[in-house]
């Protein structure tokens, strides 16, 4: 199996990064390719970076209450672009009720506090691995 | 679960710590050189002779959320229930400087504070509540001199004395390129705005605190307790060196530095950080600096206790982990204090998580009789050697912060953010290696927790700030605006002070999206190199 590519990415305007850069050293050391995008980066600017690098993953730290706003909107801009096979998921401060309607749009790794780093590591593993087969049997590529 | 004989023996740092501490430990320690009675130098004791018989600290709630309706509701609650001073969090629009139409702005407005856009929104913010005799502490860094200057004309327009009026802006645009990051302008141009401000107050409002140096987000970040006491205190002192280099007389400023420290979980540990902080800055100013005032010797220090160890899990846990931070900073002697409430890893809190939270610090000042004895752990063998060691350990970090030219120089290098961002990297790995125990997060869990009720912010408050800019900008004189702006940038060309010129743009109702642009088109912006 191919090495998973991740984009971590801290959109909107809030500057509180540990939690984006504990995570992309965890994704680091379990042995997957992680671009870190740095702050306040736009839906377009995430989802342009997330097509130069290839990814497979596009990881989102949000803390500031903007989900509702930014997570439709990078799934939008992903359909757009044909990237649907990319998996997004969320780690942050999400409030219960908006977890079925970020499941809805198709996110369904939301991290919430508290969350061990490993389980990261898994949850990521295992879908990227699904998707990959899924893509196989289906021929596509990309 | 590590049995009770491996038991980790460290801080929540990282500190070894031994069984037992005798004589020994402290034998270099010396009682009139190195602490001294309460209200004598080096102040390691306390600051005031009578410690909380005096005065006691001011219980300081931080809120903001919404409009400034919302925000002005919650602070006349606040009040009402025995809050002795104001504490303002903004928006990230705000913090960041953007109107709520800019498109960065779009979903943020009114979610982790109040958005406050021009001076219309300050006035309502402060509606019904009297500037002359309440103290307001503003979070607020890249745009502090703008926000502060729209407080003073609403001072100004409730008849209240500039010369008397007391609070104070964060204003600490070092720590935002540590930890925080709400940065707007590349670091001298920031500089150069907060020494304005320094001489400004010197000369117009002289009980205004104008800098508050923050060590809470950069322990938030991930620093250690001597880490935070290391970069903020340096901090300090690249504030009162960019002062002296202005030309300010040291004392003539050296007196309103405040400071702010974090409360963590580590309860001996940080009871010593905050009387080291003490220790070490009384050193600074006097030796380092030559200030000859008592006043700019002593550290004078807000606390909050530790967001970051709060959880999502089993949140009424968190009352308890705030009552014993808060109890540590009380016995350290701060001079004000927030106590967090018990469900904001989930969200902002809700009246009743506040007012509990309020209640805490009322407890501890009122039930617990920790407010008779000043400095109560003076002369405890333990506490004397860790405030010898996190001293020492923070004096070693300025010798390397000072061999790189400054903390301006050390932070375009990308050295305290490293340090930080490596004992985050630990700390996590401890706890995940249940090294270090969280209750309810990796030992104790409950399954089937029932979910507290939390404060959701939707978007009518965006949208109501954006009904109430576009109504602004209708009804102001915009030619007038458009003057003060071009001053503002013509002024910041030059070396004119800044402070008088945003006092012009606010009274003519400037927003702080067009004062904080005119600043950007004469010194852009500053953008972090993104590394993991």
């Amino acid at each position: 199996m191919p090495t998973i590519r991740v984009v971590i990415a801290k959109p909107g305007l809030d500057g509180h990064d540990r939690g984006a850069k504990v995570i992309a050293r965890a994704l680091r050391d379990a042995g997957m390719e992680v671009i870190y995008t740095g702050l306040r980066q736009t839906p377009e600017q995430i989802v342009a970076a997330a097509l130069q690098e290839d990814a497979d993953v596009i990881g989102l730290s949000i803390l500031s209450g903007a989900h509702m706003h930014i997570c439709p909107r990078i799934m939008e801009l992903l359909r757009e672009r044909g990237m649907d096979d990319v998996m997004v998921v969320v780690g942050g401060i999400i409030p219960d009720v908006d977890i079925p309607k970020l499941n809805a749009i198709g996110i369904t790794g939301i991290f919430l506090p508290g969350t061990p780093m490993q389980a990261v590591v898994e949850f990521i593993t295992r879908h990227a691995r699904d998707r990959a087969a899924l893509s196989e049997s289906s021929g596509a590529n990309r | 679960m590590p049995s009770s004989t491996a038991r980790s023996c460290a801080t929540v740092s990282g500190r070894h710590i031994d069984e037992l501490y005798t004589e020994e430990s402290v034998s270099s320690l010396d009682y009139a050189r190195d602490l001294a009675d309460p209200g004598q130098f080096p102040y390691t004791r306390g600051i005031h002779p009578t410690g909380y018989r005096g005065k006691l600290w001011t219980m300081r709630q931080f809120a903001g959320f919404g409009t400034p309706e919302d925000t002005n509701e919650r602070y006349k609650q606040l009040l009402k229930a025995g809050g002795t001073g104001l504490s303002v969090a903004f928006d990230l629009p705000t913090l960041m400087g953007r109107d709520p139409d800019h498109d960065l702005s779009r979903g943020e407005v009114g979610k982790c504070g109040v958005n406050v856009t021009s001076l219309a929104d300050m006035e309502m913010l402060f509606d019904g509540i009297d500037l002359g005799t309440i103290t307001t502490s503003m979070t607020i860094n890249s745009p502090a001199s703008m926000i502060f200057a729209m407080y003073l004309v609403v001072a100004e327009q409730q008849g209240a004395d500039w010369r008397t009026l007391s609070g104070t802006i964060q204003n600490d645009i070092l720590k935002e390129f540590i930890a925080q990051k709400e940065f707007i302008y590349p670091p001298r141009a920031s500089m150069r705005l907060i020494t304005d401000v320094f001489a400004f107050c010197a000369e117009r409002v002289p009980k205004w605190n104008t800098i508050s140096v923050s060590g809470y987000h950069i322990r938030e970040a991930g620093a250690t307790a001597a880490q935070e006491l290391a970069f903020t205190l340096r901090d300090g002192i690249e504030y009162v060196q960019y002062g002296v280099d202005a030309g300010l007389d040291v004392d003539a400023f050296a007196p309103r530095i405040s400071f702010f420290f974090n409360s963590h979980s580590d309860f001996f540990e940080e009871i010593a950080k905050f009387r080291a902080a003490r220790r070490i800055w009384a050193r600074v100013m006097r030796d380092r600096f030559g200030a000859r005032s008592p006043r700019s010797w002593q550290l004078r220090f807000h606390a909050q206790t530790a967001g970051v160890s709060l959880t999502a899990q089993q949140p009424y846990n968190n009352v308890v982990r705030t009552a014993l931070q808060a109890m540590a900073a009380v016995l350290g002697g701060t001079q004000s204090l927030h106590t967090n409430a018990l469900d904001e890893a989930l969200a902002l809190p809700t009246a009743e998580a506040a007012r509990l939270a309020l209640r805490t610090q009322q407890i501890i000042a009122h039930e617990t009789g920790v407010t008779d004895v000043v400095d109560p752990f003076g002369g405890s063998y333990f506490v004397e050697r860790l405030t010898s060691d996190l001293e020492a350990e923070a004096l070693e970090y300025f010798r390397t912060i000072d061999a790189m030219g400054g903390m301006v120089e050390a932070i375009e290098r990308g050295f305290p953010q490293r340090e930080i961002a490596e004992s985050a990297y630990r700390f996590q790995q401890a706890v995940e290696a249940r090294e270090r125990v969280i209750v309810g997060v990796n030992e104790f869990i409950t399954e089937d927790e029932p979910p507290v009720g939390i404060l959701y912010i939707d978007e009518s408050a965006g949208e109501k700030q954006l009904a109430k800019l576009d109504a602004l900008r209708g009804r102001r004189n915009n030619v007038q605006v458009r003057h003060a702006l071009d001053r503002l940038r013509t002024g910041a060309t030059g070396t004119d002070n800044t402070m008088p010129l945003l006092l012009d743009a606010v009274r003519a109702y400037a927003t702080i999206g067009e004062m904080c642009d005119a600043l950007r088109d004469v010194w852009g912006e500053y953008v972090e190199e993104a590394v993991i």
